[in-house]
């Protein structure tokens, strides 16, 4: 059953009618409700189009967040073959927020480094929500820089909160790893790829979204600081997040016009957990296409390129 | 550029813009609550002359103290769109950066220049925690980048010295967006094999942190300064216990291994003209009266700098204590 969002509930109250129509039906046989039931089929589109048409940047920050949205596990059990994780920073830890290995790309081999936060309460606490430790990062950093000496593309999926603020990520040196994290991004002279599939959070994203082409979901956000987060520094009220999300420009739509962010990809209808599978197809395509574009471009022109590209955010406003 | 834009102006400004009235004659140390006479507490450089408590400083006060004879060249910062967002909050971001500029007389959070620190010719960036708490916008990416460029252009070592609580948020990603810009310009001085020296002051938070600030060949910290990526507010709240005395400032860092030393505001210039010397292979600083320059390596740098920067030559002895 579909979970829904706060402002999704009068969807609901449609969609579920349906069902109980049609559970009635299963019930007696004689009844015969298939025309009732298609028209409050035919309703509960028209109210998703209606909601989805133009999503308010609150909004699209709790679909970015849907529980049952595709992570980081989801596209690469699908997009990938051959799948092999490798494990561990080699100095302390393996961070199981950061998921990493080699992978083979519709034929091609990469490496894939994305972050994950699980599906339920026990894999979520496993993958800590997605927020990675500097273990994560520095597994990262040696995992690009394998790619980079094996010549192989780099493919990070970005979904996290945010780095994890714990005593122990601190005492480790949390901010040292993000940063060694971007400049490996930087440095590295293979095609780097990224995509933003749920929530771009703060320096925790940067540290692996700093590539030659970032494209994001169409309902997926990136932003320097959560819209409660920065509602209770700025408003002094966690309350006021909708008016938050709206200052940040957060959505993919404002990062494309402000140059950030070089593609976005269209989700389905009702958002990607309505149709993963399209979803998980459409980035593939993506990968394919950008992987296409990249194959000939030498090292210092992928590495100059992606640098240029830095430097020149900030000349567009909105 | 030339003197009068470059030392002139800004001097003159800097004696209308003083941020001390003279009514403040006396300043109490924010740790042990002595009364300090506000020129004595200026010559100590903001430390408290009881207790040893770093205080804030300005870019414009440290430099003067920094650089020999108190005498430097500010760079020019490509100026960056004001507002790219049109970003709104409580106040209108436009009016927060009127008032911070008004309260603080400077154009924004960073100052970067070019001088010479016991003669040892350097490019030096100081972040301002009284413009904004220091945030990094897309104004501190750009003076980060000029400060690169100008080392890599003149062949000298970058000094930084940080203080931010982080990102500014009233420039949205584009703000966030500083931390792979000024990894960039971090890179530049690899590249170019010049020394890039990190001088963490408090506090030094947040993305700040996380970029350039944690990038440093060597990496200095003033005794006490909180440093950190989450603040300690939001690691309690996450973690729900109360963390450890002293943790995130600079001693604790310093016993994690993420930092080379701590060093007191007040003995900071010698350290760094001992160590950019050595790492730009030059001789031995002198200490006491100054013997004639040598020709050579700095006559040369002194050239290539003569374009686009003034370098005093007649820098005062005392410079060289």
């Amino acid at each position: 059953m579909t979970q829904y969002l706060e402002f999704e509930k009068p969807l609901a109250e449609i969609e579920g009618k349906a069902e109980e129509l049609r559970a009635l039906a299963r019930a007696n046989e004689e009844m015969d409700v298939s025309e009732e039931a298609a028209a409050l089929d035919d309703k509960a589109q028209e109210l998703l189009q209606e909601l989805y048409k133009s999503l308010t940047p609150w909004r699209k920050c709790q679909v970015a967040r849907h529980p049952e949205r595709p992570h980081c596990k989801d596209y690469i059990d699908a997009l990938f073959d051959e799948y092999t994780p490798l494990a561990g920073d080699r100095n302390f830890a393996d961070d199981h927020a950061v998921m990493g290995g080699l992978a083979r790309f519709r034929g091609r081999p990469v490496m894939v480094i994305g972050h994950e936060k699980g599906n339920d309460t026990k894999s979520r606490i496993e993958r800590n929500f997605g927020m990675a430790r500097p273990e994560g990062y520095r597994k990262a950093i040696r995992l690009m820089d394998m790619a980079d000496r094996f010549n192989l593309p780099i493919i990070t999926l970005v979904d996290t909160p945010g780095a994890y603020p714990g005593k122990g990520a601190e005492e480790r040196g949390q901010s040292e790893a993000i940063a060694r994290s971007t400049e490996a991004c930087l440095k590295v002279g293979v095609p780097m790829i990224s995509i933003i599939i749920g929530e771009g959070g703060s320096g925790g994203a940067v540290a692996f979204a700093t590539a030659n082409t970032v494209a994001m979901l169409e309902h997926s956000v990136y932003s320097v600081i959560s819209p409660e987060g920065c509602a209770s520094i700025l408003w002094k009220d966690a309350e006021k997040m909708r008016e938050a999300a709206e200052a940040l420009r957060l959505t993919a739509q404002d990062l494309e016009r402000l140059g950030v962010v070089d593609k976005v990809i269209p989700e389905p209808m009702g958002g990607a957990h309505r149709d993963s599978t399209a979803t998980l197809e459409a980035v593939g395509d993506m990968i394919e296409a950008t992987l296409t574009d990249f194959e000939n471009r030498d090292r210092d022109a992928l590495i100059k390129g992606r640098r240029q590209k830095y430097l020149a955010i900030g000349s567009k406003g909105l | 550029m030339n003197w009068i834009t470059n030392y002139v102006r800004p001097r003159i400004n800097s004696i209308f813009s003083r941020r001390e009235t003279p009514e403040n004659l006396w300043h109490k140390c924010d740790e042990c609550g002595t009364m300090l006479f506000h020129r004595e507490l200026r010559d100590n450089l903001n430390v408290c002359t009881n207790c040893g408590h770093h205080m804030g400083i300005t870019p414009r006060d440290r430099f003067a103290a920094l650089f020999d004879g108190g005498i430097f060249s500010e760079i020019d910062v490509p100026e960056p769109l004001a507002d790219p967002l049109h970003f709104r909050d409580q106040k209108k971001y436009p009016d927060r950066m009127k008032a911070a500029q008004k309260s603080t007389g400077e154009k924004e959070a960073m100052l970067v220049a070019v001088g010479e620190i016991g003669r040892t010719p350097i490019v030096a960036a100081a972040q301002d925690f009284s413009f904004m708490g220091g945030s990094m916008g897309m104004y501190v990416g750009n003076a980060i980048i000029a400060a690169a460029e100008a080392a890599v252009k003149l062949n000298r070592p970058l000094i930084l010295f940080s203080a931010a609580g982080g990102a500014r948020m009233q420039e949205g990603i584009l703000s966030l967006m500083q931390m792979p810009r000024s990894t960039v310009a971090i890179q530049m001085l690899k590249e170019a094999g010049l020394p890039y020296i990190v001088v963490l002051t408090h506090p030094t938070t947040g993305g700040v942190t996380a970029s350039y600030a944690m990038l440093g060949d060597v990496q200095i910290a003033e005794p006490n300064a909180l440093i950190c990526f989450a603040g300690p507010r939001v690691i309690e709240q996450t973690i729900r216990e109360k963390l450890p005395e002293g943790f995130q400032r600079a001693e604790y860092l310093l016993d994690h291994g993420m930092l080379d030393r701590v060093t007191p505001r007040t003995e900071m210039r010698d350290e760094l003209i001992t160590i950019t010397r050595m790492l730009m292979g030059m001789p031995q600083a002198v200490k006491g009266d100054l013997p004639k320059p040598e020709a050579g390596a700095e006559t040369e740098v002194e050239d290539a700098a003569a374009e686009s920067v003034e370098v005093k030559k007649d820098a005062p002895a005392d410079a060289a204590k």
